[in-house]
Parts: structure tokens; sequence; C-alpha cells
């Protein structure tokens, strides 16, 4: 089928490399892509967390009961990466406070709770930019981040800053990641079957932003359908002078950013560097939709596509979803569950995290929710000693030591596994799977980095709070030195006073004298009279 | 016999000389040892290890007149990492660490003394004299020098809350079995 398709188009005979390691994983994707993206009826309260993106936190720019109209903004961007929010529905702000947000943690953060009124007053859009081409990319870039865009692949990093590349080197090449390449989830599969044109128009604007040679689709080819719906909507626009959609060999985890890269060119990002600095931009096929909409229709990042799936759920599918809605709404609606779940999981089986609480709203990140059965989930077995077989290295897709990150993080040795480069490490999950000792390995590592973020981060408080003792040990002895210097001349002062006094009373002495000497005279003077 | 004694004499000569011009040359302002152990201390500067504040006590350690287990917001971490800088033996903490946590003056209870802004070695508390002091909590370290001055009692450490900035990935169980289930024995591979 994916052979059939590529030979469509003479552009996709085009030759494909081979990242180092993955691993085939049973696909589980037929459970939810078979039925469209389904709306479904609002929830009755939403809980809109005010950071949805990596980087600065919003401001939020509503109170408690105010009345938001769906698209207006209620949280504003406080630096370069940043991102807005914006209220999913119109309706009446209920509360301002922490509420539980998709995050492995489980703790909670700012969230604003919305009471929709069920009328969908839109707020004031601005105006659409068709004829975008004409107009200046700043301009086109401003919409794009007011519109709140963010990678909607998982990392949600503001779109805006990634189309904003520096100057020291050029971009030639736009890769758009349609791998999904992690089992169960099927977002950007339906999506691309269903609004392909969407996704095309966004490509066409990044590729007039981002000024590129060439565009590359990279879709795995175990969706032949999205391939082929790609394929027609591609021939019926003029992109396909300069775009290719290529269907990629299935192989966990090609969706990742630098594998994808490394597949479809050959390249390698450097450690610890970003795809722009090889003249590479990667973005999601959701986000392309997400830009197509900020751009040609005003319209803001308000709600996203989402899979709902699993075999604890009655009838997974997929589901276009306003952000802030809770899970166990989401779930509700498509029949409940089946059996009780062993596991309530954020995102796919290799990269997600377990939801603690069904009433956690889904955010701008959340492609997945994840209900596993017993049978799918069944316990981890009991971690055994590493038996040295080395076959976490052979899997590893960033060609990292993962026994030697393995020990150190187990020791503790947070410099060494830095040594070992722990920071390349994508967390995919393919180390941890084929161990035959069943060593959780990702958790070592996700342990050691935030330990070295957490160390690094006391580091700089301490410097902070050293300048700061030092500043008032500093000021103490001014305000010391200042304080002596009054004192001396306090008591100079003093001490020409008291001399002018004693000239004083010299002079008084001396009037004195020279009183008692006319009084004398005077006696003599009348005593010879 | 003798030229022997003579060049040794000459090279004990020379290098006499060389040490003495280089110890004059080269000479070093302040010691190195202390700044490299500053760098290390938590710079709380709470007194708790029985010196006025971290540079001091840095300079207690660099001429080794005091042991390297007296920094209690340093904990067990600067244990180790002075006894790798200093050569010495690890020694064990006395006592146990603290939860971070940061000073609140109660805005019902203050009567706007200043002791408290006096106390704080790093400027983090706000306020002049008859006036409501509050704290910085970006700069409070925790250190509990401002608790005792306060005439009133109105200042207490509280925890800092759980933050999603903050949170850190747990160290991994060695067993990663579920609680609520027995975990399956083991089949022997033999």
């Amino acid at each position: 089928m994916a052979s059939s398709v590529a030979s469509a188009t003479p552009n996709t005979a085009q030759r494909l490399w081979r990242f180092h390691g993955g691993i085939h994983l049973p696909d589980e994707k037929a459970l939810a892509n078979a039925s469209p993206i389904a709306s479904l009826p609002l929830a009755n309260r939403l809980w809109v967390p005010l950071q949805q993106h990596i980087g600065a936190p919003g401001r939020p720019l509503i109170t408690v009961g105010d009345r938001v109209r769906k698209g207006q903004m209620i949280a504003e961007p406080t630096g370069l990466i940043s991102a807005p929010v914006h209220a999913p529905t119109s309706g009446r702000v209920l509360a301002l406070e922490p509420h539980p947000v998709p995050h492995p943690s489980g703790l909670s953060a700012p969230c604003a709770l919305i009471e929709p009124d069920g009328l969908e007053t839109w707020a004031e859009l601005p105006p659409p930019l068709a004829d975008y081409p004409q107009l200046d990319p700043a301009l086109i870039r401003e919409r794009i981040r007011w519109a709140g865009v963010v990678g909607l692949g998982g990392a949600s990093f503001p779109t805006s800053v990634k189309l904003t590349p520096g100057s020291e080197r050029a971009i030639h090449t736009l890769i758009i990641n349609g791998a999904e390449c992690e089992p169960y989830i099927t977002c950007d599969d339906r999506l691309m079957r269903e609004r392909a044109t969407r996704i095309l128009d966004g490509v066409r604007i990044l590729h007039h932003l981002l000024a590129v040679h060439s565009v590359l689709i990279g879709i795995e080819d175990n969706k032949p359908e999205a391939i082929t719906a790609m394929q027609q909507a591609l021939a019926a626009t003029d992109l396909a002078s300069y775009t290719d959609i290529i269907a990629i060999p299935t192989l966990y985890p090609s969706g990742g950013e630098k594998q994808l890269i490394r597949i479809l060119t050959g390249k390698e990002v450097p450690s610890s560097g970003i795809p722009a600095h090889i003249g590479i931009v990667c973005q999601n096929v959701g986000t392309a939709a997400a830009v197509a909409d900020a751009v040609l229709e005003g319209r803001p990042l308000i709600t996203r596509v989402i899979t709902i799936t699993g075999r604890a759920i009655t009838s997974p599918r997929n589901l276009e979803v306003p952000i802030g809605t809770p899970i166990e709404h989401l779930i509700a609606q498509c029949g409940g569950y089946r059996e009780p779940p062993r596991k309530l999981i954020c995102g796919g089986p290799m990269m997600g995290f377990e939801l603690r609480e069904s009433a956690t709203p889904i955010t701008k990140a959340t492609n997945c929710v994840l209900a596993l059965s017993a049978a799918e989930a069944p316990d981890p077995e009991p971690a055994l000693a590493c038996i040295r077989c080395g076959r976490c290295a052979e899997v590893c897709p960033a060609k990292l030591l993962p026994q030697q990150l393995y020990w150190h993080a187990r020791a503790k040795d947070l410099d060494r596994v830095q040594d070992y480069n722990v920071f390349d490490c994508i967390e995919c999950g393919c180390c941890a799977q084929v161990c035959p000792s069943h060593i959780p390995l990702v958790q070592y590592y996700r342990y050691a980095k935030t330990e070295i973020w957490a160390r690094e981060q006391e580091k700089r408080k301490s410097e902070q709070a050293r300048a700061r003792h030092a500043a008032k040990q500093a000021r103490l002895e001014r305000q010391e030195q200042e304080k002596q210097a009054r004192l001396r001349k306090q008591k100079e002062t003093l001490a020409t006073a008291s001399k002018s006094t004693d000239a004083g009373e010299d002079s008084k002495h001396a009037l004195i004298e020279a009183a008692r000497q006319r009084a004398a005279a005077r006696k003599l003077t009348d005593g010879g009279a | 016999m003798l030229a022997a004694i003579l060049a040794l004499a000459a090279l004990a000569g020379f290098f006499g000389i060389l040490l003495g011009y280089s110890a004059i040359r080269f000479r070093v302002e302040g010691d190195p040892i202390a700044d490299q152990i500053d760098a290390l201390l938590p710079q709380t500067q709470c007194g708790q290890c029985g010196h006025p504040g971290c540079r001091p006590y840095a300079e207690a350690l660099a001429k080794g007149e005091d042991d390297i287990n007296r920094c209690l917001p340093g904990g067990e971490a600067l244990v180790l990492a002075l006894a790798d800088l200093l050569g010495r033996e690890s020694v064990a903490m006395e006592i146990k660490e603290k939860i971070p946590s940061v000073a609140f003056i109660n805005p019902e209870g203050c009567i706007g003394c200043t002791r408290c802004i006096q106390a704080c070695p790093v400027d983090a508390i706000i306020g002049a004299a008859k006036q409501l002091h509050a704290v910085l909590n970006s700069e409070c370290t925790g250190c509990e020098l401002c608790v005792a001055p306060c005439p009133v009692g109105c200042i207490q450490m509280r925890p800092l809350p759980a933050e999603i900035q903050r949170w850190r990935w747990p160290y991994p169980q060695r067993q990663a079995v579920s609680p609520e289930r027995p975990s399956v024995p083991r089949q022997d591979a033999a």
C-alpha cells in the first residue's frame, strides 16, 4: 500500500535514512482510528489552565465573576517565550484557583473555572489574513503568537518563537511531523485523513514565513489512508513544486524530532542543539492546522483533537475537544468504562504519565488519554540486577549508553550522568522496554535530570543570597563609617565651640577687671576729694 | 666528593632563591581555598554552624579549625562535597535536614519594630519603623534568624508549597510492584 502511494507522485522517490536503534511495537491504532473525529456536548465546568506552554507563565486578564466570550484572551503572555490562553467557550468565570493539571506530579496549578452559558458567543476576532503572501512576516508571526499556537505534538513550545529563527543560519527545510509513532494514538492520523487541506493551508503559511526551499511531510507507513488523503489534497494545490509527502517505515520513535530529521534528511541535530542549527524547522501536523486557523480565520487555539482509547474504554475514538474539558467528561462521552481501568495515562503508553485524578482538564499539549485494562497494563515485574547485556544501547535512538547512565543515576552521581549526556535522552522508553531485568531505566534518567536542574537552581539562589549578604555587609560598614564621621565632626564642632566660650570668658574677666580698676580709681578720687 | 657537595649546595641555593622570589612575585591575596569552600556553602547566612555567616565558616574550614558537618542547610550533600574538596573523612550530620521553608510575618501581630529587618542577613524583609513588615519570598533563605528577635512572636517558618516548577521525579523504588497486589513469584529460568 505504502509503495503504491509512494509511486503516485514522482517527488516521493526519495532516499530515506535510518536512525540508530528503535523498536517495533504492536501499534494498537485500530482501536480508535476507524470512526471520524466527533465533537461532543460541552462539559458543565471547564478548568482552563493559565499556563499551557513551556516558558514564562501567562498573566490572568480576568477576575472571578467576569463574563467571558468564546475566543477572548484570558491570560496574556509575559515574555518572549510565552503564549496567551483564550476562553474555549462563552460563560462566567466562577473561580481562579489551583486545580490539578496534566503533569506527572499530579500537582495543582492556577486555572480559570468557566461555567459555559451554552450560547457560544464569539468575542470580536481579528480579521482573516487571507492575503498573507503580501503581508510582512512579522505581522503573521504576531497573529500566530496572539492565537496562542504552541507545538501540539506534546512539547507545547510557543510556535511563533520557533518560526522566528536567528539570523545566523538560514532555514532551508521545513519538516511536517505526521509520524505519530507511539502506539494507540491516532489523533494526527484522523486529522490528516479529514483535514488534509487545512494542514496544507498551514504548511503554505509556514513555507511563506520561513522562506524555505523544500517541505517534507513524514508519515509512518502504517497510516496508508492518511498518506492517500494528504497526497490527494496536495495534488489539488500549488504546493507540489516544493512539498514531498514521504512514507517512512514504522519504527518507534520515528516521530521524535531528531529521529524524523535523520530519517528524512540524513542529518543529525548536534548534541544539546536544536534543528534550527542545521537549517531545519520541524512542526507537527496539528500545529500546521492551528496556524491555518489563526491566520486564515483569525481564530485562536481553543480546541484540539484528542484520542480517547484503551481497552478499558467502551467506544474508543477521536474527539475535537475545547481546552479545559475534564477528562472524566470525555470518558463519559465515549461510553464510560467497559471495565475498571488499571491505569489512566495522559499521552501514549511509552512516553505518557499516569493521571491520578480524572477531574484533570486537557490542555493544548494533551494528545491522548489512555485507559488501560488490567490485561494491557500488567504489573511491572520486579527489577533485577543489570546483567550488562547491552540491549538498551542497541535500541537507544539517541546513541547513548543507557546502562552507564543507569549506573551513575542509581549512585546519584549527577556529574557523571551529565558526562554521559543524559540531557540528550528523549525519554522514549525503548531501553526500559527491551531490558530483560525490567529495570525502570527512564525513571532513573528523569530523576537525574530533575535533580540536576534543582541543583543548578539552588546554586543560582545561593549566588544571589551571597551577593545580597555582601551588599548588606557593605552597607552596614558604610553606615558605620558615616556614623563615625558624623561623631567626629560633632566632637570637632563642640571643641571649637568650647574654645570660643573660653575666649568669651576671658573678655568677661577683662571687662570685670577694667570695671574694678575704674571703681578703684573712682574711690581714690572720691577719697582724695 | 667535594664536587658533589658543591653541586648540591649550588642547587639548593638556586632553588631557595627561586622559591623565595616566587613567593613574593606570585603572591595571592586572600585565601583561594576559602573562596572555593564559600562557593559550595548554601549562603543562607544562618549562623547555625556557630560562625557569623557562611564566609567566616569557610575561612575556619580553610584553616582546619572546624568540622565539615556543621552546616545544616547544606546537609549531607555538602558534607560529601567538602570532604571531596578538602580531602577529609566525611562525617555524619548531627541533625536531620530540614524541609525548605520561608519566613512569614503575621500582619495581625507585627508592630513595626524593624528588629527582624536588622537580623535578616540577605535583606529579604521590607518595611520601616511603625510600618507593617513583609518577607520577600524569592529572597528568603529560610535561616530563621528573624524569628528570635521578634518581640511579639509573629514570625513563623512556613514550608514552601509544592509547585510544579520545583517538582522533581522521585528516586525509583527498587521493587516496582504496585502495593495493592502481592508480587507475582518469579518463575525460575532453570
